[in-house]
């Protein structure tokens, strides 16, 4: 195995007396596409919102490898989170859709240009150090859109993009965001097959040839079988797995998540059956 | 023709629920009406037939209505959304005729004082229309406290002014750094707040600013204001026929006659560039990384945290530019009026200039200019028609929020494209 880029410890979650993630321990390489997967309410999105400061955990120690060195990402405001080169999306997308496809990967670019720009002040001036500054900035969209395809949309308000562009995009944005570790929180939920399979393959280019690590919660099992390095399973908010995808689909307590309770309508016999099964792989 | 009946029917329920509540809400407005009695006490009128009248004109009006529209509700224009857009896709050159326009002012063949003065109130809203628009329509944040900001605005000049004898020209920036400080004041507490809650705390706010102008006596004369405010000079050369012993009046300046008209104009030329400093600046940093964060950040305050995009700074310059820009109209108000008092700065101010904001349609800055226009024109237009005035001013905002329930200029043009960025494109 190579570097670990995340290390979480002991990591508990607790909203009142309900326990939403209970003591997970894990760790993410660098070189790698880890899956967190589990049934609905397993505390998946938790765990993101932990890591990237959206909640403070009730213990636990998340030790992220970051552009500036290690870093507890527990101690940070959600919002110094990215700086440090970690970025998500969301369950439910959050563009900014009056903004324009290319604005939406701009802001994304925030605190470079900020500084760029002097805070503003030379900016207002139209200092040339800015203008080159924004330039750059335009340029790594055009890179990204080109990537995701979207390079078409790139002037049309985001709202107005079907729902697997959005999907896209906002992986797009969170990419000019710059992170060692992209999170990505179910992003083949509601995407055709064909999109699936273009998402795929879009991690894995990320994780081969730009070096940006992947953890991703996915409901689809054939997609995170294919593409996945590492898998964690959470039920109720415990690991109960923690491998790569070969051993996680032997794994009686795996099985016994997925299948031997009631809880799993949200799986189609067909993806379980690919869970429980041995074919696919990747 | 049972279709007919089939539509009929529930028409004539509606209408009669129109004319019902018209009823209702006419009885005391038009069916009472207080008079002197024969001891001296009032006593009430009753016009009953009048009620019946109005009802009855609500009746057949909701009726035809109902027919005209096909039962359809009265619905938003779709087609003056394409005027929207070519406006708004050609808005430096609408910009720049207006500019125009409002330059040649002064020496057009009807121009008078009382246009001079009437375009110099337009020209003052625009500017505070401008500054809140930074605040409402680009950050987003519901701000029903805006007058505040312009009271801070105006009382820092006049207060400088009479302590300390400083002119307008230097009091102007101090008077928006005090706002802009206000602001801060104001941002920090209310920024967790969002919608209703930050729009009531903001109306807080206007209120609290006004009431220590009130009672504050000793140092704001409380409600009898301020009066002598230094009146403008130009860059030093006053607006008197007879100056004091040194100084050289503007129309001795020039060789000119003196009169009265002089300074209206150069007040409404000094409202005009503090106007149009308003609006380069906000041009300009609507294409800076922290215009496009306020946009933004009204979009969707979680992904701007997820993009590492800090909140509480961009919200508080959002509150501290606007206000800014309000002190800078306050300072203007307090020279041109020469008195201000806490009357000036009431909570129908802060509805005015959100009114226009809103009206204009977020976050555009030539709706602003109609929208201000508009809504100082209405009332103006109107005063031949004395208590009806109103009446017709709500009417015609109703009518407008009907017809474009986004604002009269609703089009966003993107901040940047990718073919103007990259130079034709790839």
């Amino acid at each position: 195995m190579s570097r670990p880029i995340l290390e979480v410890l002991h990591l508990t979650m607790r909203f009142g007396g309900l326990v939403a993630v209970d003591d997970l321990t894990f760790t993410a390489y660098a070189d790698d596409v880890t899956a967190i997967i589990g049934p609905n309410g397993a505390g998946k999105t938790t765990v993101f919102n932990c890591l990237t400061g959206f909640y403070r955990p009730t213990a636990g120690q998340l030790t992220f490898h970051g552009h500036e060195g290690p870093v507890l990402l527990e101690r940070l405001e959600g919002f110094r989170v990215p700086r440090h080169g970690l970025a998500r999306t969301f369950q439910n997308i959050r563009l900014f859709g009056g903004m324009s496809v290319l604005e939406n990967l701009v802001v994304a670019q925030h605190n470079r240009l900020m500084r760029a720009s002097g805070y503003t002040l030379l900016g207002l001036f139209g200092a040339a150090s800015y203008r080159r500054a924004e330039a750059e900035a335009v340029e790594r969209a055009h890179f990204w859109l080109e990537r995701t395809g979207l390079l078409e949309r790139a002037d049309r308000p985001a709202a107005s993009l079907p729902y697997g562009e959005q999907r896209k995009l906002e992986i797009a944005r969170a990419l000019c965001a710059g992170p060692k570790l992209l999170c990505l929180d179910e992003p083949a939920a509601g995407l055709n097959p064909r999109e699936t399979a273009e998402l795929g393959e879009l991690l894995l280019e990320l994780r081969d040839r730009h070096g940006i690590a992947v953890l991703l919660i996915e409901h689809d099992m054939s997609l995170v079988m294919r593409i996945a390095d590492h898998i964690v399973v959470l039920d109720y908010g415990r690991k109960i797995a923690d491998g790569p995808p070969a051993e996680i689909k032997r794994d009686p307590a795996v099985i016994k998540a997925y299948l031997g309770e009631t809880e799993e309508e949200e799986l189609p016999p067909e993806v379980a059956a690919d869970l429980a099964g041995s074919g696919g792989g990747g | 023709m049972a279709a007919a009946t089939g539509v009929l029917v529930p028409r004539l329920k509606d209408a009669g629920l129109a004319a019902l509540v018209a009823a209702v809400l006419f009885l005391p407005i038009l069916g009472m009406e207080t008079v002197p009695g024969a001891d001296g006490r009032l006593t009430l009128d009753f016009h009953f037939h009048i009620v019946v009248i109005g009802a009855a004109v609500v009746f057949a009006g909701r009726l035809a209505m109902l027919y005209l529209s096909r039962g359809r509700a009265l619905r938003p224009s779709g087609r003056s959304g394409v005027v929207a857009e070519f406006v708004s896709r050609h808005g430096t050159w609408f910009g720049l005729a207006g500019l125009a326009f409002a330059i040649a002012l002064p020496f057009l063949p009807f121009a008078s004082r009382y246009t001079i003065d009437v375009a110099t109130t337009i020209v003052i809203y625009v500017m505070l229309g401008w500054g809140l628009n930074i605040v409402v329509g680009l950050a987003g944040l519901l701000d029903l406290g805006y007058v505040a900001f312009y009271a801070v605005g105006a009382y820092s000049y006049a207060l400088l002014a009479h302590w300390f004898g400083l002119g307008f020209w230097s009091c102007l920036p101090i008077a928006g750094l005090l706002a802009a400080t206000a602001g801060v004041l104001l941002g920090f507490p209310v920024l967790r707040l969002r919608g209703d809650y930050l729009a009531i705390v903001t109306l807080g706010f206007g209120e609290i600013i006004r009431l220590v102008l009130i009672n504050w006596h000793e140092v704001t004369g409380g409600p009898n204001g301020i009066a002598d405010i230094p009146r403008p000079t130009f860059f030093g050369f006053p607006f008197t026929r007879s100056p004091a012993e040194g100084e050289t009046p503007f129309h001795e300046l020039f060789g000119l006659e003196f009169s009265t008209l002089h300074r209206v104009v150069f007040l409404y030329y000094l409202a005009l560039a503090l106007a149009m400093v308003t609006n380069l600046f906000v041009l300009r940093i609507r294409k800076l990384p922290i215009g496009r964060a306020w946009e933004a950040l009204r979009e969707d305050e979680i992904a701007c945290k997820a993009l590492g995009i800090n909140p509480t700074n961009t919200k508080l310059t959002a509150f501290a530019l606007g206000a800014m820009f309000g002190g800078f109209a306050g300072s203007f108000f307090a020279t041109r009026q020469g008195f201000i008092s806490p009357e000036s700065f009431t909570f129908i101010e802060s509805a005015i200039i959100l009114a226009i904001v809103v009206l204009g349609g977020m976050g555009s800055q030539i709706g602003v200019v109609l929208a201000a226009a508009v809504i100082v024109l209405l009332p103006e237009v109107g005063r031949e028609f004395e208590t009806y005035r109103m009446l017709l001013f709500g009417a015609a905002m109703v009518l407008i929020m009907i017809w474009r329930p986004r604002g009269l200029l609703a089009h966003r043009e993107p901040t940047l494209t990718l073919a103007g960025a990259r130079g034709g494109g790839p």
